[in-house]
Protein backbone atom coordinates (compact mmCIF):
# COMPACT_ATOMS: atom_id res chain seq x y z
CA UNK A 1 0.00 0.00 0.00
CA UNK A 2 1.60 3.52 -1.00
CA UNK A 3 -0.19 6.65 -0.09
CA UNK A 4 1.02 9.94 -1.39
CA UNK A 5 1.34 11.61 1.93
CA UNK A 6 3.04 15.26 1.51
CA UNK A 7 2.65 16.19 5.28
CA UNK A 8 3.92 13.21 6.06
CA UNK A 9 6.77 13.01 4.24
CA UNK A 10 7.86 16.50 4.75
CA UNK A 11 7.53 15.59 8.73
CA UNK A 12 9.88 13.25 8.22
CA UNK A 13 12.24 15.44 5.78
CA UNK A 14 12.31 17.56 8.64
CA UNK A 15 14.05 15.09 10.83
CA UNK A 16 16.72 14.64 8.46
CA UNK A 17 20.10 15.72 9.97
CA UNK A 18 22.43 18.13 8.08
CA UNK A 19 24.72 14.65 6.77
CA UNK A 20 21.44 13.59 5.48
CA UNK A 21 20.39 16.81 3.75
CA UNK A 22 24.03 16.92 2.02
CA UNK A 23 23.90 14.19 0.57
CA UNK A 24 20.03 15.02 -1.17
CA UNK A 25 18.26 12.66 0.79
CA UNK A 26 14.67 13.05 1.16
CA UNK A 27 11.74 11.12 1.95
CA UNK A 28 9.96 9.43 -1.37
CA UNK A 29 7.02 8.19 -0.57
CA UNK A 30 5.75 6.17 2.66
CA UNK A 31 5.15 2.84 2.02
CA UNK A 32 2.91 0.24 4.38
CA UNK A 33 3.26 3.04 6.63
CA UNK A 34 7.38 3.30 6.50
CA UNK A 35 9.30 6.05 4.48
CA UNK A 36 11.43 4.99 1.80
CA UNK A 37 14.45 7.44 1.68
CA UNK A 38 16.34 8.34 -1.59
CA UNK A 39 18.94 10.31 -3.33
CA UNK A 40 20.26 11.12 -6.69
CA UNK A 41 23.35 10.36 -7.59
CA UNK A 42 26.16 13.13 -7.50
CA UNK A 43 29.66 13.58 -7.09
CA UNK A 44 28.60 13.99 -3.31
CA UNK A 45 27.76 10.35 -3.19
CA UNK A 46 30.33 8.83 -5.56
CA UNK A 47 33.28 6.43 -4.59
CA UNK A 48 35.50 5.20 -7.97
CA UNK A 49 34.25 6.95 -11.19
CA UNK A 50 30.95 6.07 -12.38
CA UNK A 51 29.47 3.92 -8.82
CA UNK A 52 28.08 4.97 -5.05
CA UNK A 53 30.98 5.06 -2.44
CA UNK A 54 30.26 2.10 -0.05
CA UNK A 55 30.49 4.90 2.76
CA UNK A 56 27.48 6.93 1.03
CA UNK A 57 25.31 3.80 0.58
CA UNK A 58 25.76 2.60 3.97
CA UNK A 59 24.52 6.31 5.27
CA UNK A 60 21.33 6.24 3.25
CA UNK A 61 20.96 2.32 4.44
CA UNK A 62 21.45 3.92 8.04
CA UNK A 63 19.30 6.88 7.66
CA UNK A 64 16.46 4.31 6.37
CA UNK A 65 16.76 2.05 9.22
CA UNK A 66 16.34 5.08 11.85
CA UNK A 67 13.68 6.92 9.70
CA UNK A 68 11.60 3.76 10.06
CA UNK A 69 11.92 2.57 13.12
CA UNK A 70 11.11 6.81 14.32
CA UNK A 71 8.14 6.35 11.99
CA UNK A 72 7.06 2.76 14.09
CA UNK A 73 7.87 4.42 17.53
CA UNK A 74 5.62 7.78 16.62
CA UNK A 75 2.85 5.48 15.67
CA UNK A 76 2.89 3.50 18.89
CA UNK A 77 3.52 7.23 20.93
CA UNK A 78 6.76 5.87 22.07
CA UNK A 79 9.32 8.52 23.21
CA UNK A 80 13.19 7.66 23.35
CA UNK A 81 16.57 8.56 21.86
CA UNK A 82 17.72 6.15 19.62
CA UNK A 83 21.69 4.89 20.35
CA UNK A 84 23.03 3.02 17.10
CA UNK A 85 24.68 0.04 18.88
CA UNK A 86 26.08 -1.50 15.24
CA UNK A 87 25.41 -1.93 11.67
CA UNK A 88 26.31 -4.75 9.50
CA UNK A 89 25.86 -3.84 5.70
CA UNK A 90 26.21 -6.75 3.02
CA UNK A 91 26.94 -5.04 -0.60
CA UNK A 92 25.51 -7.05 -3.32
CA UNK A 93 25.85 -4.82 -6.62
CA UNK A 94 27.76 -2.01 -7.25
CA UNK A 95 25.57 1.19 -7.42
CA UNK A 96 25.67 3.04 -10.81
CA UNK A 97 24.88 6.78 -11.96
CA UNK A 98 21.15 6.51 -11.10
CA UNK A 99 18.97 7.43 -8.14
CA UNK A 100 18.97 4.92 -5.13
CA UNK A 101 16.38 4.30 -2.65
CA UNK A 102 16.24 2.44 0.47
CA UNK A 103 13.32 0.83 2.92
CA UNK A 104 13.87 0.31 6.73
CA UNK A 105 11.66 -2.82 8.48
CA UNK A 106 11.40 -3.11 11.85
CA UNK A 107 12.26 -7.38 12.69
CA UNK A 108 11.68 -6.32 16.27
CA UNK A 109 11.36 -3.37 19.10
CA UNK A 110 10.94 -3.68 22.66
CA UNK A 111 11.27 -1.69 25.20
CA UNK A 112 15.38 -1.38 25.11
CA UNK A 113 16.35 -2.41 21.94
CA UNK A 114 15.25 -2.77 18.28
CA UNK A 115 16.53 -4.80 15.39
CA UNK A 116 15.91 -3.05 11.81
CA UNK A 117 16.75 -4.21 8.25
CA UNK A 118 17.13 -1.61 5.19
CA UNK A 119 17.60 -2.48 2.00
CA UNK A 120 18.66 -0.79 -0.66
CA UNK A 121 17.93 -0.58 -4.48
CA UNK A 122 18.27 0.97 -7.83
CA UNK A 123 15.91 0.09 -11.05
CA UNK A 124 15.03 -2.76 -10.32
CA UNK A 125 13.18 -3.32 -6.73
CA UNK A 126 13.82 -6.96 -6.99
CA UNK A 127 17.71 -6.35 -7.12
CA UNK A 128 18.67 -4.91 -3.98
CA UNK A 129 22.47 -3.50 -4.41
CA UNK A 130 23.00 -3.43 -0.09
CA UNK A 131 21.21 -4.38 2.60
CA UNK A 132 21.89 -3.39 6.28
CA UNK A 133 21.12 -4.83 9.73
CA UNK A 134 20.93 -2.29 12.65
CA UNK A 135 20.86 -2.74 16.61
CA UNK A 136 19.53 0.62 18.10
CA UNK A 137 19.65 1.00 22.03
CA UNK A 138 16.43 2.97 23.14
CA UNK A 139 17.03 5.18 25.77
CA UNK A 140 13.61 6.74 27.75
CA UNK A 141 14.14 10.37 27.30
CA UNK A 142 13.57 11.74 31.06
CA UNK A 143 11.31 14.51 30.69
CA UNK B 1 46.22 4.50 -11.34
CA UNK B 2 46.62 1.33 -12.83
CA UNK B 3 46.72 -2.12 -11.34
CA UNK B 4 50.08 -3.64 -10.26
CA UNK B 5 51.24 0.09 -9.60
CA UNK B 6 53.26 0.02 -6.76
CA UNK B 7 51.23 1.68 -4.04
CA UNK B 8 52.50 4.61 -1.53
CA UNK B 9 49.94 5.08 0.83
CA UNK B 10 51.41 8.76 1.85
CA UNK B 11 51.45 9.40 -2.04
CA UNK B 12 48.12 8.34 -3.37
CA UNK B 13 45.78 9.11 -0.55
CA UNK B 14 45.49 12.53 -0.93
CA UNK B 15 44.94 11.78 -4.75
CA UNK B 16 41.67 9.23 -3.64
CA UNK B 17 40.44 10.85 -0.76
CA UNK B 18 40.18 14.45 -2.72
CA UNK B 19 38.01 12.79 -4.95
CA UNK B 20 33.97 12.11 -5.01
CA UNK B 21 32.16 11.68 -1.74
CA UNK B 22 35.79 10.85 0.17
CA UNK B 23 36.49 14.33 -1.09
CA UNK B 24 33.06 16.15 0.27
CA UNK B 25 33.77 14.17 3.79
CA UNK B 26 37.50 16.09 4.02
CA UNK B 27 39.65 12.85 4.27
CA UNK B 28 42.83 13.38 4.75
CA UNK B 29 46.17 11.41 4.90
CA UNK B 30 47.44 10.82 8.60
CA UNK B 31 49.75 7.87 9.19
CA UNK B 32 50.69 3.98 7.42
CA UNK B 33 52.40 1.37 8.88
CA UNK B 34 52.90 -2.01 7.12
CA UNK B 35 49.76 -3.47 6.33
CA UNK B 36 47.55 -0.08 7.59
CA UNK B 37 46.77 3.44 6.89
CA UNK B 38 45.49 6.00 9.15
CA UNK B 39 43.14 8.53 7.44
CA UNK B 40 42.20 11.87 9.37
CA UNK B 41 38.44 13.45 9.02
CA UNK B 42 37.98 16.77 10.27
CA UNK B 43 34.80 17.85 12.20
CA UNK B 44 32.09 20.00 10.27
CA UNK B 45 28.82 21.26 10.43
CA UNK B 46 27.49 19.50 7.29
CA UNK B 47 28.63 15.93 8.66
CA UNK B 48 26.73 16.38 12.04
CA UNK B 49 24.03 13.25 12.78
CA UNK B 50 21.29 14.66 15.21
CA UNK B 51 19.66 18.06 14.53
CA UNK B 52 20.66 20.30 17.36
CA UNK B 53 23.03 18.41 18.22
CA UNK B 54 27.32 18.34 17.29
CA UNK B 55 27.35 14.78 17.03
CA UNK B 56 29.06 13.65 14.21
CA UNK B 57 26.64 11.09 12.13
CA UNK B 58 27.74 7.58 11.53
CA UNK B 59 27.88 7.37 7.61
CA UNK B 60 30.85 9.44 7.63
CA UNK B 61 32.30 7.17 10.42
CA UNK B 62 31.68 4.05 7.89
CA UNK B 63 32.77 6.26 4.91
CA UNK B 64 35.97 6.72 6.91
CA UNK B 65 36.71 3.42 7.78
CA UNK B 66 35.52 1.70 4.36
CA UNK B 67 38.36 3.81 2.93
CA UNK B 68 41.19 3.48 5.48
CA UNK B 69 40.51 -0.53 5.45
CA UNK B 70 40.64 -0.50 1.71
CA UNK B 71 44.24 1.08 1.71
CA UNK B 72 45.11 -0.54 4.55
CA UNK B 73 44.75 -4.21 1.86
CA UNK B 74 46.77 -2.56 -0.88
CA UNK B 75 49.56 -0.77 1.65
CA UNK B 76 49.75 -4.84 2.45
CA UNK B 77 50.21 -6.03 -1.35
CA UNK B 78 52.25 -3.13 -1.65
CA UNK B 79 50.45 -2.64 -4.85
CA UNK B 80 47.26 -1.43 -6.51
CA UNK B 81 44.66 -4.10 -7.69
CA UNK B 82 40.61 -3.10 -7.98
CA UNK B 83 38.45 -4.70 -5.20
CA UNK B 84 34.73 -3.86 -3.82
CA UNK B 85 33.99 -4.21 -0.31
CA UNK B 86 31.53 -7.21 0.23
CA UNK B 87 30.48 -6.30 3.94
CA UNK B 88 31.69 -4.10 6.60
CA UNK B 89 30.23 -4.04 10.34
CA UNK B 90 30.92 -1.32 12.45
CA UNK B 91 30.28 -1.30 16.38
CA UNK B 92 29.84 1.84 17.99
CA UNK B 93 31.53 2.53 21.40
CA UNK B 94 30.74 5.94 21.94
CA UNK B 95 29.36 8.93 20.54
CA UNK B 96 32.09 10.88 18.36
CA UNK B 97 33.00 14.37 20.38
CA UNK B 98 31.65 17.36 18.45
CA UNK B 99 34.70 19.71 16.72
CA UNK B 100 37.19 17.05 17.20
CA UNK B 101 39.16 15.36 14.27
CA UNK B 102 38.51 11.77 13.76
CA UNK B 103 40.87 9.23 13.02
CA UNK B 104 40.18 6.19 11.27
CA UNK B 105 42.84 3.25 11.52
CA UNK B 106 42.50 0.09 8.75
CA UNK B 107 44.45 -2.47 9.03
CA UNK B 108 44.35 -5.62 6.61
CA UNK B 109 45.35 -8.43 8.53
CA UNK B 110 44.97 -11.48 5.59
CA UNK B 111 45.05 -11.20 1.81
CA UNK B 112 44.06 -14.26 0.29
CA UNK B 113 44.02 -14.63 -4.01
CA UNK B 114 40.59 -13.29 -3.50
CA UNK B 115 39.90 -11.98 -0.01
CA UNK B 116 41.16 -9.00 2.22
CA UNK B 117 39.91 -9.54 5.73
CA UNK B 118 39.93 -5.91 7.35
CA UNK B 119 39.46 -4.70 11.33
CA UNK B 120 39.76 -1.07 12.36
CA UNK B 121 38.80 1.60 14.97
CA UNK B 122 38.36 4.91 14.64
CA UNK B 123 39.26 7.40 17.18
CA UNK B 124 39.69 10.85 18.25
CA UNK B 125 42.53 11.33 20.88
CA UNK B 126 42.99 7.97 22.14
CA UNK B 127 43.57 4.99 20.47
CA UNK B 128 42.65 3.03 23.66
CA UNK B 129 38.99 4.87 23.81
CA UNK B 130 37.71 4.10 20.33
CA UNK B 131 34.41 5.45 18.56
CA UNK B 132 33.85 2.81 16.98
CA UNK B 133 35.33 -0.42 16.01
CA UNK B 134 35.12 -2.34 12.97
CA UNK B 135 35.76 -5.03 10.62
CA UNK B 136 35.15 -6.12 7.09
CA UNK B 137 35.91 -8.20 3.35
CA UNK B 138 36.94 -6.93 0.22
CA UNK B 139 37.31 -9.37 -3.21
CA UNK B 140 40.32 -8.68 -5.23
CA UNK B 141 39.14 -8.23 -9.23
CA UNK B 142 42.08 -9.14 -10.31
CA UNK B 143 41.81 -11.83 -13.03
CA UNK B 144 38.58 -12.00 -13.46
Amino acid sequence: MTIPSGPALAAIDDLLPPYARELGMIAERIEDGLPVLAYDFSNRVQGRPGYLHGGALSGLLEMAAIAALRSDLARRGVVARLKPVNIAVEFMRGGTSQRTYALGRITRAGRRMANVVAEAWQDDRTKPIATALMNILLVPERD
Amino acid sequence: MLAGQKFDPSALASMLTNLGHSGWLGMQYHAHGDDWVELALPWREELVGIVGDGTLASGPIISLMDNATSMGVWTRRGSFAPQVTLDLRVDYMRAAEPRKTLIGRGQCYKLTRSIAFVRGIAYQDDPEDPVAHVAGTFITMVGQ
